[in-house]
């Protein structure tokens, strides 16, 4: 067993690069402001002066050619990760991404591999408003091809980006600002957490049961686990005890973690940064409603996510749309106040 | 080109407007962010505070701005980029709007909802973005419609030098060169995309250079000095009203604060601010001024005092203003 320390997420991260760069020349690195500054978001911190400009690259603003670049560079046989400062930003270069990167291995009857790693920061709550906040994780799941993964905390960070720098495919690691541990930005401390030095990885569509409990249970991935983890705290006083789990991948989605623990609990709350419409939280309703043959529900399903409009700048605003402590907190009491109508004999 | 002394006073008196509206917003953005009223163990907290979020200065870069909209008229269309605020004043955007939208107030250009990046003045046909890159093809739009229209309006498309990398400026400019469209494209180069120099990102020296590609006039303006932009925006404007097609210029600018404030800058040489406030284009605009006889020292003590003025009534204003209420964030999603 190795030495663990505490890690913040940002430095797990740049730590998991670090080690599978060291093991494997093929892997580098390519992005803005990766190299001097280390990533923006921390994520690529200390790598420059390691590895050199040759394998850490700081990039022209030109997403479409390095992400690109990227790609082709993979088929050719290295493993390149390409890191894109804010998800919002992958407007830019998305061609690259969901008809080339997504597609080809597919389209090439499995004849070629692309272990490309695309990270970018997500996430919203402290007001960078409607092109700076997004989390956007369910519109790349959404299309075939990507592997997707939102960790929630340092250990899981650093155990999924060395399975994904390991992985042949696509893989997408989103990174939520606010769980980063940046010295500049409020973090949910829960986020920051022992982190063994050797490297390790953790296999991807395994959701984590973040806490334990039996009359409800909360889906949720990426910062919202910190939230719910506090919701549930709260809600222990109460006497309603909540079961947290971390999807930490949503491609592949560990279905069978989700229904084990429905089953168990019999309610469901899903809480998500992500828009409401069209994405995760239906996602997880649609698996339980598929499965109602086995999973008891003792109360409809409750769903809590961006209720569809942008994220707005000011705080007021930006805080009614971002699902909170309290507002989990109120969607646990309505869901255990609820109760299933009984089927009406005809 | 002669600008005259009304102009030439009109783009001093907007330069001290925005670098005291800079310089204000430097100091009022660090309300709240540092500590001890921040969590423990934080250098500071980009969260916290009256303005939130992040916060891009433009100090330093006025005569880009000035010397641009010096030309404009109101129903000229200006696009501007993620450090906005420059561009703004010089178009006439009211500072009191502004700074609200800033303090994320419901009498803020968008009731709260845009922030800093995202300014939106229809009636001064201003607006802006986060996006790297973004302004040109908006650009091309109002002055597509300008054409369609009959009208004798331009579009103005400022960007920065490392936005000169990507595939929309690209894009806009040949198509704009394609279709002849009275639109002036303005690259700020500062020498800093974040973190990364230019000669690090782009391949030649110069983005105007690249105007030839694109079979249009490619205009360098190598100081920062708003007299010069002014001089070399005029032909570039008067091209754009005349029906004759796009120009490309680029000037050469200074950034005084970080890419965002609260950016450590650790790529930055240390004394490099203090060697570029030396050559100030404030001063020199201020020089320039009473050396023609345009301006005594009493008056620019007056505009110092009344551009300060307007700047702290519109502080003022943003900080009493209300804030939106948060059912309000449900509307607006669609006209």
């Amino acid at each position: 067993m190795s030495n663990t320390r505490k890690l913040t997420m940002a430095q797990a991260i740049a730590e998991a690069i670090g080690q599978e760069m060291q093991r494997d020349d093929a892997v580098f690195v390519m992005g803005e402001d990766i190299g001097k500054y280390g990533g923006i978001f921390g994520a690529t911190g200390g790598l420059l002066e390691r590895f050199g400009a040759d394998r850490i690259m700081d990039t022209p603003i030109s997403e479409t050619a390095f992400i690109g670049t990227a790609t082709g560079a993979a088929a050719a046989g290295l493993r390149p990760i390409a890191e894109l400062m804010f998800v919002d930003f992958f407007g830019v270069c998305m061609d690259q991404i969901y008809n080339h990167l997504a597609k080809n291995t597919y389209m090439a009857g499995g004849h070629i591999k692309l272990p490309v790693v695309l990270t970018t920061a997500i996430g919203g709550g402290y007001n960078d408003a409607a092109q700076h906040s997004q989390c956007l994780y369910a519109t790349f799941a959404h299309m075939p091809g990507l592997k997707v993964v939102v960790p929630s905390n340092a250990y899981d960070a650093k155990g999924l980006m060395i399975q994904a720098i390991r992985d042949d495919n696509p893989v997408l690691f989103m990174y939520h600002k606010g769980i980063m541990g940046l010295p500049w930005m409020a973090y949910f401390e829960g986020s920051s957490n022992e982190v063994p030095e050797a490297a390790y990885t953790i296999a991807f569509g395994q959701a984590r049961i973040a806490r334990e409990g039996r009359d409800i249970t909360i889906v949720t991935l990426s910062q919202m686990v910190q939230k719910a983890l506090l919701a549930a705290e709260e809600l222990a006083a109460e006497g309603v005890s909540v079961e947290v789990i971390d999807l930490r991948t949503l491609v592949p989605l560990d279905r069978e973690s989700v229904l084990r623990s429905v089953r168990k609990t019999g309610r469901l709350l899903v809480a998500d940064e992500d828009y409401l419409g069209f994405g995760l939280t239906g996602e997880i309703a649609a698996i339980v409603a598929e499965n109602l043959d086995t999973v008891p529900l003792r109360a409809p399903v409750k769903r809590i996510a961006v209720p569809n409009v942008p994220i707005p700048y000011s705080r007021p605003l930006e805080r009614h749309v971002i699902p909170q402590v309290d507002s989990l907190v109120a969607a646990v009491r309505a869901v255990m106040a609820a109760s299933l109508q009984q089927p009406v004999e005809a | 080109m002669q600008a005259g002394k009304e102009t030439e006073l009109w783009m001093f008196e907007k330069m001290l407007e925005i670098r005291h509206f800079e310089e204000t917003m430097a100091t009022v953005y660090l309300e709240g962010k540092l500590p001890p009223h921040i969590q423990q163990g934080l250098a500071f907290d980009i969260g916290s505070g009256p303005v939130p979020g992040e916060m891009h200065l433009a100090a330093g870069q006025e005569p880009v701005a000035v010397g641009v909209c010096a030309h404009l008229m109101q129903t000229d269309t200006v696009v501007g980029t993620h450090r906005p605020h420059h561009f703004a004043i010089a178009k006439g955007v009211s500072l009191n709007a502004m700074a609200a939208e800033m303090f994320g107030k419901a009498t803020g250009l968008g009731k709260g909802k845009g922030g800093h990046m995202h300014l939106f003045d229809p009636a001064n046909r201003f607006s802006c973005s986060g996006i790297i890159g973004a302004s040109l093809p908006p650009a091309c739009g109002a002055a597509l419609a300008a054409k369609k229209l009959g009208k004798d309006w331009v579009a103005v498309a400022f960007f920065g030098e490392g936005a000169a990398n990507q595939g929309s400026v690209h894009e806009s400019l040949n198509l704009a060169a394609l279709w002849k469209l009275p639109v002036v494209f303005v690259c700020e180069d500062n020498k800093w995309a974040i973190s990364v120099p230019k000669s690090s990102a782009t391949s030649i020296e110069w983005v105007a250079d690249r105007a030839a590609g694109y079979g249009m006039p490619g205009i360098k303006v190598a100081s920062n000095d708003a007299m010069a932009v002014y001089e070399a925006a005029g032909p570039a404007v008067a091209r754009a009203r005349r029906g004759e097609g796009p120009s490309l210029i680029e000037v050469k600018t200074d950034r005084y604060f970080g890419h965002f404030q609260g950016d450590a800058e650790v790529y930055r040489p240390k004394d490099e601010v203090a060697g570029l406030r030396k050559n100030d284009p404030i001063p020199r605009m201020a020089g320039f001024l009473k050396k023609q006889g345009h301006m005594d020292d009493a008056e620019e003590a007056r505009l110092r005092a009344l551009t300060q003025r307007r700047v702290a009534e519109a502080f003022e204003f943003a900080r009493n203003s209300p804030y939106p209420e948060p059912l309000d964030a449900l509307q607006d999603v669609f006209a």
